[in-house]
């Protein structure tokens, strides 16, 4: 293989992988910058895999599939949302019940689905003119769907609003100091329900471009703990959109790189990889003292009761 | 946020064991009502499926003995979670730890070449270490780097699940069944007794309760499993008294991972007999240890109820799965469901809550 | 007295009732606030000042009663709806969030301007307009987490008056600031009520009501006891009328009996939790038998200083040395071990195990010793024995031993702690704010205990903001500003304001040649 179509490969599969990554990051820092840790990621995002396959078989409408997707993931969330906002449970169990739920149902129903092929899968585009030019062009611009460049766009959309709208400084400000918030009038429960539903929404999406577009088929646990990378590249990112998508890019080419190892290290280790690059990750930025002074979310995993803050 | 007018929340100061023992109940039947109603929507009826559950687990000598056999490893991984999770660390890795155990007892019986009486123990204290090592491994970087536990435990089951592919399928690939990624049979001296007719593995289970009984002890009357207790209540007054947060870290780990070690030489030496692919070995024992710890409220003696209750369902839930054609994933949803009702009980507990209608 | 008619009265509260669990808040309040009045509200602690505060404020809705804005009865459902009648409040714990800017704290919940995008250069002019009406100076464009505390109690008030509040309640707003930053506050207040605002100022400082209030009304286990105009009543009454007895105003305290030396402190430096330098070269002594206090406004350093004292925190220069014996960095265990107490500051948070047993939490420092441990095994009936005597000796009111710390009361859960640093007799007890939210009983019980620690010879580091309890205690003042002493001072004849020119970072040198000058 020459050099060229070397670089193009992996920069264009980076693209490809990185995406679902992204998109389920960028959900889950909303959903902890407004304070609320959301460890259901994989189970919100395998319902949204196996309900975006089922819409699109069925239809044989893959975009149908995606809303789908986006609905039962929001849906999904709304359970979370409901445990740790309005009862107060514990985050992280209710986290875990979410993916282990989401694990299940997407079992049982989708047992009937398994191993049948898309027929019409999410296109691939190729841009005209833009694709020709060299490298660059074959990367971005030829055999990527849409998913992919409209995730891209989420990415300063999503900073955008974070940063430097009411909006931003509203979610922020409840995941820093709800009673703050809420002695100004802001309504903490519900700018953290919008905040997880919004979380549960993108990771739906990035289950449904796996089934449809990534690779379109149903496998029972198809996500295969992506959703626990996601939970890590959140706190590498710093909780901010535009670190999060360094980081899942960089994730997804460190993934593909290893795979250049296949001669020398048997394929089951190299499967193994990703979750160790993710403990690796977590330790590179647990170094630095970066850390205190760009820190969690003050009030993440932190249920807010009046007059208790 | 806030409540409706007619619906009133006070805090109630502390809960008593009856009305947590009651909640607990209630929460779980509440969670078998959804399952039921799944159950119905995917065109099975649900009563026959509890019924079937139940006989199937309760109603003969036979399904006894399975949820029995289910219940050690459950026993055994929830016993060490109660001891983690008093710590407030979140490990989410027994099932990890429970197949490095597998691994490790599975090289000693494979390849260590020790004397027939030596054979099993070593392999427990082999399998002990391997699952307490995997379990330090995250201790060690959240007590000195500060990273989440729930994340760095669970990639660790994932690495682990690939170990024992790739030891089956390569270095330990068995020569005797050619073509099937086992690794050879253990010796019969690296197996261990069963109560005849049945695949309970009787030493494990012995080992398990005796366990349960002495982490109890550790928890109530020893000076360490006192600052186990400072430590997850409150890290800052333990900073305070001069309790060491890594020490304590360390021991909750080495522990906890130590018994899922333990559970996975159980697997090994009682039922398989040899190293295999990892669904196979453990089907999620790690992960329903966890709702196992979690119902028991941390209390290593009730772990002994809510394990077997759990090797009900798992015993069960292999009836219904043959006779009503449903998936083993099955196991998750329940699993899941009991958790959330379980979580959405505490405010139950910790509340008293009122509904009054018509105007203050 | 001129005669009020009801259209005097901009606040007008009727029958007020609050209940929390356990606890009558609010006991049907009446209280009437004239339009252009600052209305001091007095009580001890717990009198429901506060609570009363946050109905009016909508953070707490009444189980009784009415609120009455300009004479027409009105629902207060929420923060917001108190903002919308122009209601703002400064709470004692500032409501700012840390890692945003000025402007955007000051807009935050705001829905004013062009919808989702800010308009921030238009707030920036209001809000610099302000300032500038009312001399509140501070940068729009900070985080407000690089401002001292002053500066932040003045993004509070900017934050009220951005939204035109015409009633602004102040909780405790002086316990943060220096004297002097006091006396500018109360400037400030002034040209607001000239502006026609009206203040409701809540304290607990008899001082500041006759310095600062038109009048007062004092509050006291959740009733109203009085409402007075504050040229017609003095200190002595009204601390009959907030305590329900007379007070002494004064402690008794033995002659100094000075000991050995206990603990020297060469060179110290620290770094806070933030990394940025929290304690600059700072040396002193403490000998037996004396309390060395430790004043300055709150985040100088103080809380660092106990923490390096006692093992929570690396100390990066410097010595500590314990009767003869470097103690520099040594763990929080073997400097307990050496004798060495600890009343933290932060007593919940830090001090006890809100879930565990008063019996456990006694012997949260000595459970590793005997009596309590044989071997590895803890000895409870040991630990029991402890607890009640514990409970006899220092009045701890508990249903039983057995009961979790957290349902006891704030002045209990202080004598659980104090109980258990004071066991064993140690010779150096540094407490952090000991008294700090006591009521008057609990505060005398702890600093008489303190006060008998120093007869017997213990060494004694107080820290405190309570300029009172610093002069009525101390044999010896020690003055922080910026992680540096500014000076140290005998008790005896010090000075109030020039503790207060220290406490703003000038150095007790430079203080003596000014008021010498002026002299």
């Amino acid at each position: 293989m020459g050099w060229e179509t070397w670089v193009i490969a992996t920069f264009s599969r980076t693209l490809a992988y990185g995406t679902p990554l992204l998109l389920g990051t960028l959900g889950e820092i909303y959903a902890e910058r407004s304070g609320v840790l959301n460890l259901g990621i994989e189970g919100m995002m395998i319902m949204g895999a196996y309900s975006a396959f089922a819409i699109a078989y069925t239809t044989g409408n893959p975009w149908l599939g995606i809303l789908t997707a986006a609905v039962v993931g929001g849906a999904f969330s709304l359970i979370h949302a409901f445990a740790s906002i309005t009862l107060k449970a514990n985050q992280v169990v209710s986290g875990l019940a979410l993916t282990m739920l989401g694990l299940g149902l997407s079992g049982v129903l989708g047992r009937g689905w398994e191993g049948k092929p898309l027929p019409a899968p999410l296109g691939k585009i190729t841009v005209p003119v833009l694709s020709d030019i060299p490298v660059l062009g074959p990367i971005l611009f030829d055999g990527q769907n849409m998913i992919v460049y409209l995730t891209i766009l989420l990415v300063p959309l999503l900073w955008y609003i974070l940063y430097r709208t009411r909006i931003g400084i509203t979610i922020r400000s409840v995941g820093e100091n709800p009673a703050t918030a809420d002695s100004l009038g802001i309504n903490v429960g519900r700018v953290r329900y919008l905040c997880v539903v919004v979380g549960g929404i993108l990771a739906g999406v990035a289950g449904g471009y796996l089934s449809v577009a990534y690779r379109p088929a149903w496998t029972e646990g198809m996500t295969a703990g992506m959703g626990w990378i996601v939970i890590a590249l959140t706190i590498f990112a710093f909780w901010n959109p535009a670190i999060g998508m360094l980081g899942a890019y960089l994730f997804a080419a460190l993934y593909h790189l290893s795979f250049r190892l296949q001669p020398w290290v048997s394929p089951e280790l190299l499967r193994a990889m990703p979750y160790a690059f993710a403990i690796v990750v977590l330790i590179a930025v647990s170094r630095g003292t970066l850390q205190k002074r760009m820190g969690a979310p003050a009030a993440l995993t932190l249920p807010y009761t009046r007059g208790e803050g | 946020m806030r409540a409706p007018k007619w619906l009133k929340i006070e805090r109630r100061p502390v809960p008593s064991g009856r009305t947590i023992f009651t909640v607990s109940i209630l929460a779980i039947l509440a969670a078998l009502v959804v399952a039921g109603i799944f159950f119905q929507a995917y065109g099975v009826s649900a009563i026959r499926a509890y019924q079937l559950i139940v006989k199937g687990a309760l109603g003969s000598k036979l399904g006894l003995a399975e949820t029995v056999r289910r219940a050690i490893p459950l026993l055994l991984c929830g016993v060490g979670l109660t001891i983690a999770f008093r710590a407030l660390f979140w490990n989410i890795g027994a099932e990890g730890q429970l197949l490095l155990g597998a691994v490790a007892a599975a090289g000693v019986a494979l390849f260590s070449g020790l004397p027939d009486v030596l054979l099993l123990p070593a392999m427990f204290i082999a399998g002990f270490l391997a699952g307490a090592l995997w379990g330090l491994i995250p201790a060690a970087l959240k007590a000195r780097l500060g990273i989440n536990d729930v994340i760095t435990t669970l990639m660790m089951n994932y690495i682990a699940i690939y170990l024992v592919e790739w030891l089956i399928h390569g270095p330990w690939k068995g020569t005797q069944m050619r073509g099937f990624a086992y690794t050879d049979k253990f010796p019969s001296a690296a197996m261990l007794p069963l109560i005849p007719g049945t695949r309970i593995h009787w030493p494990t289970l012995v080992l398990g309760l005796v366990l349960a009984v002495a982490a109890y002890i550790l928890i109530t009357r020893i000076r360490q499993g006192f600052e186990i207790r400072v430590v997850g209540e409150n890290p800052d007054a333990a900073r305070f008294a001069g309790i060491s947060h890594l020490k304590t870290t360390l021991l909750v780990m080495f522990i906890s991972g130590g018994l899922a070690g333990l559970a996975g030489v159980g697997e090994m030496a009682g039922i398989h007999g040899m190293l295999r692919s990892a669904t196979q070995i453990s089907m999620g024992y790690g992960y329903t240890a966890i709702i196992v710890a979690w119902l028991a409220r941390r209390n290593p003696l009730a772990v002994i109820v809510t394990s077997l209750l759990f090797g009900v369902i798992m015993a069960g839930g292999d009836v219904i799965k043959v006779s009503l054609g449903l998936p083993f994933q099955l196991i998750n949803l329940f699993n899941g469901l009991i958790l959330f009702f379980l979580i959405g009980s505490e405010l139950l507990m910790h509340y008293r809550i009122s509904f009054s209608f018509g105007r203050r | 007295m001129t005669l009020a008619t009801p259209a005097d009265y901009v606040v007008q509260l009727k029958g007020i009732v609050k209940r929390f669990p356990g606890v009558l808040a609010n006991d049907g309040i009446a209280l009437d606030i004239k339009r252009g009045e600052i209305h001091c509200l007095l009580g001890e602690n717990g009198a429901g000042k506060t609570t009363l505060m946050r109905v009016l404020y909508g953070l707490y809705q009444p189980d009784a009663g009415e609120i009455l804005l300009n004479g027409k009865p009105i629902q207060i459902s929420s923060p917001r709806a108190a903002l919308t009648h122009h209601i703002g409040m400064v709470h004692q714990h500032f409501r700012l969030v840390p890692t945003l800017s000025v402007e955007e704290n000051i807009i935050l919940g705001l829905d004013e301007g062009t919808g989702l995008f800010l308009n921030l250069r238009k707030t920036r002019k209001k809000i610099e307009k302000i300032a500038q009406e009312y001399g509140l100076q501070v940068d729009p464009q900070t985080k407000v987490w690089q401002l001292s505390v002053g500066q932040r109690q003045r993004v509070e008030i900017l934050k009220a008056l951005y939204r035109e509040a015409d009633i602004l309640i102040m909780d405790e707003p002086t316990s943060v600031l220096t004297p002097q930053e006091v006396d500018q506050l109360f400037a400030t207040l002034r040209t607001l009520v000239d502006d026609g605002l009206t203040i409701i100022f809540i304290t607990h400082k008899l001082d500041e009501v006759m310095q600062v209030s038109d009048r007062v009304t004092v509050l006291r286990q959740g009733k109203l006891v009085a409402t007075l105009p504050t040229s017609q009543t003095d200190k002595p009454s009204l601390a009959r009328l907030m305590v329900g007895r007379e007070v002494i105003f004064r402690l008794e305290k033995s002659p100094l009996q000075r000991g050995e030396k206990l603990l020297e402190v060469n060179g110290l430096h620290a770094l806070s939790d933030r990394g940025l330098q929290a304690l600059r070269n700072v040396s002193f002594d403490i000998y037996g038998g004396e309390i060395l206090s430790v004043a300055g406004v709150s985040g100088n350093g103080q809380a660092e200083l106990a923490e390096v004292l006692t093992g929570l925190r690396r100390a990066t220069k410097g010595r500590v040395i314990l009767l003869g014996k470097a103690i520099t960095n040594r763990s929080a265990r073997e400097i307990a071990d050496l004798g060495v107490a600890h009343v933290p500051a932060e007593r919940i948070k830090m001090g006890i195990v809100p879930n565990m047993s008063v019996r456990e939490n006694l012997i949260l420092k000595d459970y590793r010793h005997p009596p309590f441990s044989r071997g590895v095994f803890l000895n409870y009936k040991k630990a029991e024995a402890n607890a009640q005597r514990a409970m006899a000796d220092y009045q701890i009111a508990a249903p039983s031993d057995n009961t979790a710390a957290k349902l006891l009361s704030g002045g209990n859960i202080q004598r659980m702690v104090l109980a258990r640093e004071l066991l064993g007799n140690p010779r150096l007890i540094v407490a952090a704010h000991p008294t700090y939210g006591l009521d008057v009983g609990a505060t005398e019980q702890v600093r008489q205990v303190l006060l008998k620690q120093r007869d017997q010879g213990a060494a004694i580091l107080l820290i405190s903001e309570d300029l009172e309890e610093v002069m009525a205690l101390s044999d010896r003042i020690l003055v922080m500003f910026s992680g540096e002493v500014m000076g140290i001072v005998d008790a005896e004849g010090a000075k109030i304001d020039e503790i207060g020119l220290m406490m703003a970072g000038e150095r007790k040198e430079e203080v003596e040649v000014a008021s010498t000058e002026v002299a």
